[in-house]
């Protein structure tokens, strides 16, 4: 992962155990039961704010580093499919949210 | 300037494959995104190997811009067409990067490779292959561009615009929540700087808002004095290019800088101010 840029890192995430102290949001998005390669997960926080957005990777994974609180995880992938889910994140937390469209 | 100057949705993209005099450029930090798929006849530049210098924190120069463009077939006169993901963060960032070194046919697409893939439109995994050319760069145009002293110094008398997430601002977090919390010395803001994260100016398939509602955002609700200067900041530079585009492209403010060092550099200097908490 790259550890000093904004964007995605490379091939999008895969999911897997992580980080330490950090407050980690993470999960798959499947469709169909298939992997949803193409598309993306948003992190909002209060009132719809935009926190992150990453592509999802090729096995429909995505992760966060949030800070603790409460948050809204939504995804968007083509023909229109959206979900959305309330998540709590905390430190040394991972917190898995697997969503399926 | 206006939007139509600088700006185009995908059906001119679509309509532009294959223009001669038209290069599409894919510009990401994630390059394997390009390699997954990009629109037909794009090549790709990468933010940080091709934009970087290898050695010193700096973009590349003259010399090393020139010799980009040529090895990639892009010649003076051409027409670029940036687009990429991130909501286009890393295209702005290259757009402004072009319009630094005198290219000023250049345009931004809409929405960026999300709107593209949200689409369904095509893809293409085929790399083109471009003659070289002999691209000639202008000088680094300082009016665009500040650096760290220009930044302390606007402190409480030009608009200062942190563009980061409110966690950023606020100093709860170093990055943005897909990264890891990582980087700057110390978490919070430039004294002074209102918070306007970039996302506020972009709808949620990447494009941007319209005019009206950018011009509230920036003036009513945040309270800029567009009768002053600007100086736009995220952590290092690609969202605050996107802010950029959008006060000096879109909205045709005449002096507005990006600090691409931004909060990665500031917030590590020694003894420089720092405020923290949230934005009002």
């Amino acid at each position: 992962m790259s550890s000093d840029g904004c964007g995605a890192p490379a091939g999008g995430v895969s999911v897997s155990a992580a980080t330490g102290s950090q407050a980690v949001v993470e999960g798959r998005v499947v469709h169909e039961g298939a992997p949803v390669a193409t598309g993306y997960a948003r992190l909002l926080g209060t009132g719809d704010e935009f926190v992150a957005e990453v592509p999802l990777g090729e096995d429909g994974g995505f992760r966060f580093f949030a800070a603790p609180g409460a948050w809204t995880l939504r995804v968007l992938a083509p023909g229109g499919l959206r979900a959305e889910r309330s998540v709590e994140a905390d430190y040394g937390q991972v917190t898995k949210v697997d969503v399926s469209l | 300037m206006s939007r139509s100057d600088v700006l185009v949705d995908a059906d001119w993209a679509e309509a532009h494959i294959g223009d001669p005099g038209v290069v599409i450029v894919e510009v990401d930090e994630d390059t394997s995104a390009y390699d997954k798929g990009h629109i037909p006849t794009a090549i790709k530049l990468d933010w940080k190997k091709d934009l970087q210098d290898p050695v010193r924190r700096d973009f590349v120069d003259k010399t090393g811009f020139e010799a980009l463009l040529s090895e990639r077939g892009i010649s003076n006169d051409d027409t670029v067409l940036l687009y990429g993901g991130n909501n286009n963060w890393f295209a702005a960032y290259a757009y402004w990067y072009f319009r630094l070194y005198g290219h000023d046919k250049v345009l931004l697409l809409d929405g960026g490779r999300k709107k593209w893939e949200l689409d369904s439109r095509e893809l293409s995994s085929d790399v083109p292959e471009r003659p070289r050319t002999n691209y000639t760069a202008s000088e680094q145009d300082a009016s665009l561009r500040a650096l760290r002293d220009e930044v302390i110094a606007a402190i409480g008398k030009r608009n200062l615009v942190d563009v980061r997430s409110p966690d950023e601002f606020a100093g709860r977090l170093l990055a943005p929540a897909h990264l890891p919390q990582e980087q700057a010395q110390r978490g919070g803001h430039i004294p002074t700087a209102r918070n306007v994260p970039w996302s506020k100016a972009a709808n949620e398939d990447g494009t941007f808002r319209s005019d009206d509602e950018l011009l509230t955002l920036y003036q009513s609700e945040a309270g800029l004095d567009f009768g002053k200067d600007t100086i736009a900041y995220c952590r290092i530079g690609e969202r605050s290019a996107h802010t950029w585009f959008v006060l000096h492209e879109l909205l045709d403010q005449p002096n507005v800088k990006n600090y691409d060092g931004s909060w990665t550099e500031y917030g590590s200097l020694v003894g420089v101010p720092i405020e923290l908490g949230d934005g009002r």
